[in-house]
């Protein structure tokens, strides 16, 4: 499971591990820009680049990046995050050389035909139209919007409506040259290759490309909040939903792993396969408190490792003839045993046994696992995903009571009502 | 290449007295275990009336036996990172589980004890009926679930395939407990049961872990699960509907034909036919045309549900409320062009390409190989079908993908159902 690091000459980083389990190779590119790097007027720039970078260079015309991984038995995608922009493909090892092919040719070339932006302006909206219909979606998005007044967390990854509608090519266009340069990217290949041979290709590949200017890091951080927040959405539905979100560690902050467990007691552990849902939590507190009592509907939690102090969001669907008050009340209750010193040491001892399953599944994935390398590069640092297993190990329960005590905090916290509304026609 | 692949000398499969049947596959490269498989206890059983029953019943399965509680099963389950659930079908009722290797005992001794000893204590039935008439109203509501929920009932009327597995809620509402039982009684036997066991762990202690938590359960006297594959469905005029789901940003719709089973000849060059209408790199010719080309959709693929019986060959797209005609004849032209000309063998030869090239992606994990050896034991494919799998997918013709888009996909008689808000045009 060793990683070898190598940064080229342009200031790319590039990370290695062999797997020979399986006949695949999983080959990454991460740049280190977000949604956090964007500013009103411009919002959702980050994603809409990552779908242009799909639509068209001289090399590879519309379409062609699709049809050769396709044609290859390979997957591929770009995701974008409010920490990161990345691309992958996972192929048959003995054709990885077109992912590194793509990527090189992505990191410069693509062309943002006007016209393919236009085309593609629609496709985003139709993406966030898709979004909007779900009411976990718009509660969230103003939960977010609640907690961070000043961090660009504030805004979601796909961008609000009236920038879809107004962003220009231009602004696409500077996003590109900003950001996509090698001193800004992570190069991340796991899977049934011989590290050093792969190096090569990838100085071949990669290596002739200029860096660029770095860009500046964004430093808007959040000043402390004074007070709960609290928001109500009103949608359509019959359906009522709580979303209540307390402050959070950033990954490299020690406090994160303490928090890890705290979530895992809370509302069970958190999957690591990047493509898959949500491990079942029911045996966590909040499914005990809130489903079991025929509160709620189901129950769950979230805790990104993230670059700076972000949130970890408890969401319940309320259980219909109850309110999102009673569901929040007894959220509240359960809460305040926490703090008041309830927990135990086999508490402590089962989030870490779980975290170790979710791994060892995880694993079984190359593309799981450069999904890892490349985040933790870019959140904290390479070995943080390495060290995960024994950073959890070694939390105790004093660290968690006094991690409940930190994060835990009424007062700094946004809680959400989603409230059904018939709509007519 | 330096995994081994399932296939008659890797596969062992065993049948136990009872009726059921055991295939192992050992997988060494993860420290963890996957159980999966089904027994024939789907929706097929019940009459429109008790619409929900099989499903109610399979979600009963883990909420409370003669040796544990529900909240016993979660907590042994979880405390080691284990996971296992239930869940029907219209055949069959699925279950899949997985922990980490040295947690096999654990897991086998559960889906025993929930398959053998259900108890279905009257509190867990009303808490369990709680969630699901909860989740059907937040159905109500998706434009999504309600699009295919028409869909299935406009293309398969007064046949199971047409009904809800989840049920409705008025059906679910009815239910009582005696029908829980009965349904049990009735339909859970090993008789017929197949079980796959893949990971770290070897073939033989497997089939005497599985022989002893399973091999002497008969199920109840006179237990006769339903086996019997519905008649198949003609479509002889048009059918289209649309369901209100007001106050929604986007609109679902679902176009499509019965399709056809899995056995059937035709299967394969569907199957590629398919793969180039609506699959293929970024989902195949309508992704190209409605999304890539049109930027009317975030989502739009065709799906070719080919099991026991004949399921759906239907298109699904994600559009702006405006937009539904024009996808629709967006998705009708890719239907008449695959009818009515010819497919290029380049294009035909780079489905056939992805279909073979993908499955060492297929066969990474755990999971993915489960699924398929699964299907090859459920359908009668051979242990030794993925080794002639390259074969019969580059043996279909032009010829064939044209006859069967003819014989199929009708673009005057079909099934649309659209979900969304009222239109304003």
């Amino acid at each position: 499971m060793d990683v070898a690091r190598h940064t080229l000459e342009n200031g790319l980083t590039v990370l290695l591990q062999e797997s020979h389990h399986a006949p695949v190779t999983t080959f990454w590119v991460w740049y280190r820009v977000g949604s956090r790097n964007e500013v009103p007027g411009i919002t959702g720039v980050a994603h809409w680049v990552e779908h242009m970078l799909f639509k068209g260079s001289e090399a590879f015309p519309k379409g062609e990046i699709d049809t050769q991984i396709a044609r290859n038995g390979g997957v591929m995608n770009g995701l974008t995050w409010l920490d990161f922009t990345t691309f992958f493909e996972t192929l048959p090892a003995d054709r990885a050389d077109l992912a590194l092919r793509i990527e090189s040719d992505r990191m410069v070339n693509a062309l943002f035909d006007p016209e393919e932006v236009e085309l593609e302006r629609t496709v985003v909206i139709s993406e966030r139209q898709g979004a909007e219909n779900q009411p976990t979606f718009l509660l969230s998005e103003e939960v977010v919007a609640a907690a961070f007044r000043v961090h660009p967390y504030h805004h979601e990854t796909i961008g609000d409506m009236c920038d879809l509608e107004t962003m220009t090519r231009a602004d696409l266009w500077r996003h590109y040259q900003t950001y996509y340069g090698p001193d800004n990217a992570i190069v991340v290949a796991v899977g049934d290759f011989n590290a050093s041979e792969m190096l090569a290709r990838i100085e071949e590949r990669f290596g002739p490309i200029p860096a660029r200017s770095n860009p500046e890091p964004v430093h808007r951080p959040e000043p402390p909040q004074r007070g709960e927040r609290r928001v109500e959405v009103e949608g359509p539905g019959a359906t009522a939903y709580l979303q209540v979100a307390y402050r959070a560690p950033a990954a490299a902050d020690p406090d994160f792993f303490p928090m890890v467990v705290l979530s895992s007691i809370l509302t069970g552990a958190s999957g690591m396969n990047v493509f898959a849902g949500s491990p079942p939590n029911r045996s966590s507190r909040l499914y005990r408190a809130l489903v079991e009592t025929e509160l709620a509907a189901g129950v769950s939690g979230s805790l990104w490792p993230m670059l700076d102090p972000y949130l970890y969001n408890i969401t319940a669907t309320v259980r219909t003839g109850r309110s999102p008050a009673e569901v929040e009340a007894a959220l509240d209750a359960e809460v305040d045993r926490v703090l008041q010193g309830a927990i135990s040491p086999e508490e402590v001892q089962t989030a870490i046994k779980q975290a170790r399953a979710q791994f060892a599944y995880s694993s079984e994935s190359v593309t799981n696992r450069g999904f890892w390398l490349g985040l933790s590069s870019i959140v904290a640092d390479t070995d943080w995903f390495a060290a995960y297993l024994d950073r959890l190990a070694a939390v105790t329960v004093e660290d968690v009571r006094r991690a409940a005590e930190t994060y835990l905090v009424r007062r700094n916290r946004t809680v959400g009502h989603y409230i059904p509304q018939e709509v007519q026609p | 290449m330096t995994a081994a692949m399932p296939s008659p000398e890797t596969i062992v499969r065993s049948e136990l007295e009872n009726g059921l049947t055991l295939l192992v596959y050992e997988n060494p490269s993860s420290p963890a275990v996957v159980l999966s498989g089904y027994l024939w206890a789907g929706s097929l059983g019940e009459t429109r009336e008790q619409a929900g029953l099989a499903g109610f019943t399979a979600g009963m399965l883990m909420r409370g036996t003669e040796n544990r509680t529900f909240a016993q099963i979660n907590r042994e389950l979880e405390s080691v990172g284990a996971q296992l659930g239930f869940s029907s079908g219209v055949h069959t009722v699925g279950f899949g589980g997985k922990g980490l290797a040295e947690d096999l005992d654990l897991l086998l001794d559960i889906l025993a004890d929930c398959l053998r000893r259900p108890t279905f204590p009257a509190a867990e039935v009303e808490k369990l009926r709680g969630q699901i008439l909860t989740d059907l109203e937040r159905r109500a509501h998706s434009t999504r679930r309600m699009a295919s929920l028409t869909f299935r009932e406009l293309l398969y009327p007064d046949h199971p395939y047409g009904r809800s597995v989840q049920g409705y809620p008025e059906t679910v509402a009815a239910l009582d407990r005696e029908s829980l039982t009965g349904y049990y009684a009735q339909h859970y036997t090993p008789q017929g049961m197949v079980l796959a066991v893949v990971g770290a762990v070897s073939a033989e202690a497997v089939r005497e872990k599985v022989e002893a938590a399973l091999g002497d359960w008969s199920g109840a006297p006179g237990a006769s699960p339903t086996r019997s594959i519905p008649p198949a469905v003609r479509l002889d005029e048009p059918r289209r509907r649309f369901t209100p789901v007001e106050g929604m940003a986007q609109t679902d719709i679902m176009l499509g034909w019965p399709g056809l089973a899995r056995n059937d000849d035709d299967f394969m060059a569907a199957h590629l036919a398919n793969t180039i209408l609506g699959v293929f790199g970024m989902m195949g010719r309508l992704g190209d045309s409605v999304r890539d080309r049109q930027g009317l959709a975030y989502y739009v693929y065709s799906s070719l549900q080919a099991g026991l019986g004949a399921g759906p060959w239907a298109a699904i797209a994600g559009v702006a409320p405006t937009n539904v005609e024009r996808a629709i004849e967006g998705i009708l032209a890719q239907v008449r062009r695959l009818r009515e000309e010819p497919v290029p063998v380049a294009e035909l030869e780079d489905s056939q390409s992805f279909l073979t090239g993908s499955l060492p992606l297929q066969l990474e994990t755990n999971e993915g190989l489960a699924s398929v050896m699964l299907d090859m034991e459920r359908y009668g494919l051979g242990f030794d079908y993925l080794q002639r799998y390259p074969a019969l997918v580059r043996a279909v013709t032009v010829a064939q993908v044209q006859e069967v888009a003819r014989r199929y996909l009708d673009p005057e008689c079909y099934a649309l159902a659209v979900a969304g808000p009222h239109r304003t045009t």
